[in-house]
């Protein structure tokens, strides 16, 4: 259901007063300690930001996705982790049951879900299956009414808080390809389940990752989404293209935090007696982030549009995420630059926010994964035409 | 018990203010609007009261064009029950404002109005006094704490010199200071919810009030550009100019 524009403006203006007024001034904190002050995550859930994707039957709501880009460029204009803290909730986490969860996985799941009682994490990778995730070693095993999980997986956001866990394993040893993969919900407390110990990173501090390992861990096969073995892997990318329009809005949202800090500085900061401004190769930087950021939101909201319109759009998607994160990419080199020494210090959010829009790259699917996937995609248009 | 809020939409209070250029006031087009500051203090206070169990019904009441029903929504986002927007395209000055509360608490007959102290546009101060007076009602002003008696309330008062706690006789106005509470932020499904929650619309006229302005603005300046510092190279420096040119030691 689409919001009229008073309630969707409304809804924008208190997450753009939320952001500016309880995340902004808690940044720096946040990095320093590498944690999410729990009132903050306390607020967080009070607001409503865990459901912003789950259905309004569940509790959630159930934005589209004009609606959930739009909520996350706001959010995109803080530190990263604040948004990790609900984003596996709201995207890869929770989305796997949203599309192909049963009646009952949703109506158990999504409720808590949506009020951020419960975190979900989303655990596909593994040390030896990150891009071609249609090679994961991670095993499940048919055994009575049960299956058997052993394997380990890798760089699970929000591991050490989820409650759930969307895990792919493989239920058809004879298909070594994406075929035999199957999606559980795989619960923390579940026997022979364990999670590492947090992964040290470049950026992001305050969201946390870490290995989750499967020890002939039990679940009921009554946890595979959708009640349906062997249907893992198109759950996954249906999760992943949901979620690459997310990451592109966060992208855009970030660039847009970056351009406003560097236009602030180059009005201040003055050298050779003027404002560095001033200086046309200031200017040059200031007015490319500018108009990427642009080309970002525009392409966003377009390939939003198109999805909420029910276009199949997963070249569209890659194409958002490989543009605005490499995008994000750029303006944060040029805020580094803008900002010079200033910038190179961690006293100022830009050296942070260098670290933090790396990983944007590289997550949910790498830039050259998202080129194969938009190029595969031409080549099978083109070819389905003739 | 019910509760009145009468809620302002005012120029956002991040909003750089920018005097027109023909000088007969702040430009408003384009300007980003919302809930004057005290006025969001006044709701979440009346929330709060109701969430204690002491009020059954919030009434926000704001008056001006069509979109104060956003500043409207906004309070029932947060948690008011319904809303009356006195639809009006003229500037309404306090006295007129006062006039038009006294006519919704005839109607309405709240126990409680509660009010921010004063809008941050125009610094008034005057609707909640000007609304006690009409009314014959107690008032306790520039309030930092509400305790509902029975029959009456203590409400303890910033006033110059410290602390003030006075005892009202209810009905009463309560006019609040900043430090009363700090408000919530509309949460997300309510903000959704908020439109199904009831706003009437009515006239200035279909209350029998005249709010023809007494006032004329004549002019609106932008305060003096304050002049530039200057570097004195000693502290013997220094205080001279702050005894001879300052005038100040």
């Amino acid at each position: 259901m689409a919001l009229d524009q008073d309630t969707l403006d409304l809804l924008l203006t208190t997450v753009h007063r939320f952001v500016r007024e309880r995340l902004v001034p808690n940044e720096a904190e946040v990095s320093e300690n590498d944690a999410v002050p729990p009132e903050i995550v306390a607020e967080m859930r009070e607001l409503g930001l865990f459901g912003l994707s789950i259905p309004t039957e569940f509790g959630g709501l159930g934005l589209s996705m004009v609606e959930e880009v739009r909520v996350v460029q706001e959010l995109g204009w803080t530190s990263p982790a604040f948004r990790s803290v609900f984003g596996t909730n709201v995207g890869i986490g929770s989305q796997g049951i949203v599309i192909d969860g049963t009646d009952a996985q949703k109506a158990y799941y999504l409720p808590k879900l949506a009020s951020g009682e419960l975190i979900a994490s989303f655990a596909l990778t593994e040390p030896e299956a990150g891009s071609d995730a249609g090679s994961l070693r991670t095993s499940a095993r048919l055994d009575g009414d049960h299956y058997v999980l052993n394997g380990t997986k890798r760089f699970i956001t929000n591991a050490p808080h989820a409650g759930i866990f969307t895990l792919m394993a493989r239920t058809n040893a004879d298909e070594p390809g994406a075929r035999g993969i199957s999606a559980f919900i795989v619960e923390r407390d579940a026997a022979g389940l364990s999670v590492g110990k947090w992964d040290k990173k470049m950026g992001q501090q305050g969201a946390h990752t870490a290995d989750v390992v499967l020890e002939n861990c039990r679940v009921p096969a009554a946890a595979i989404i959708g009640g349906v073995p062997d249907m893992g892997f198109k759950t996954a990318m249906k999760v992943l293209d949901r979620g690459r329009l997310h990451l592109s809005a966060v992208a855009v949202g970030m660039a847009e935090r970056l351009i406003d800090e560097c236009v602030r500085y180059a009005s201040e900061r003055r050298q050779f007696g003027k404002a560095i401004g001033e200086f046309q190769l200031v200017q040059a930087m200031l007015a490319d982030s500018r108009t990427e950021a642009y080309a970002g939101r525009t392409m966003v909201m377009d390939a939003a549009t198109r999805f909420d319109a029910g276009e199949a759009i997963a070249t569209e998607a890659a194409c958002c995420k490989l543009y605005c994160s490499e995008m994000v990419g750029r303006v944060a080199d040029r805020a580094v630059q803008i900002f010079g020494g200033a910038g190179y210090m961690a006293e100022y959010p830009i050296e942070r926010f260098y670290r933090d829009v790396r990983l944007l790259r590289i997550y949910e699917g790498t830039s050259q994964i998202q080129q194969l996937v938009i190029a595969r995609n031409m080549l099978r248009d083109a070819q389905s035409k003739n | 018990m019910k509760v009145l809020v009468p809620v302002k939409r005012v120029i956002d209070y991040n909003v750089k203010i920018r005097v027109k250029a023909d000088n007969t006031g702040v430009e408003t087009a384009n300007v980003k609007m919302s809930m004057n500051p005290f006025d969001e203090i006044s709701v979440e206070e009346a929330i709060r009261m109701k969430e204690a169990g002491t009020v059954e019904e919030i009434i926000v009441v704001s008056m001006g064009v069509q979109q104060c029903q956003e500043t409207i929504r906004t309070a029932l986002a947060m948690g008011a029950d319904r809303g009356i927007h006195v639809k009006s395209d003229e500037d309404l000055e306090p006295l007129a404002v006062a006039k038009l509360l006294k006519a919704i608490v005839d109607k309405e007959s709240p126990e409680l109005v509660i009010l921010g102290k004063q809008a941050i546009d125009d610094d008034s101060n005057q609707t909640g006094q000007m609304l006690a007076a009409l009314l014959g009602w107690s008032q306790g002003t520039f309030v930092s704490k509400i305790e509902l008696g029975d029959g009456s309330a203590k409400v303890t008062r910033e006033v110059d010199s410290g602390l003030e706690t006075i005892e009202v006789d209810l009905p009463t106005i309560v006019t609040v200071d900043l430090r009363l509470n700090e408000p919530r932020y509309a949460s997300l499904p309510n903000i959704m919810k908020a439109k199904k929650k009831p706003i009437d619309e009515v006239a200035p006229a279909d209350l029998g009030i005249d709010t023809a302005p007494r006032l004329q603005t004549l002019k609106v300046e932008e305060p003096p550009v304050r002049q530039a510092g200057v570097m004195v190279d000693s502290v013997a420096a220094l205080v001279d100019k702050l005894k001879n040119e300052a005038r100040v030691i």
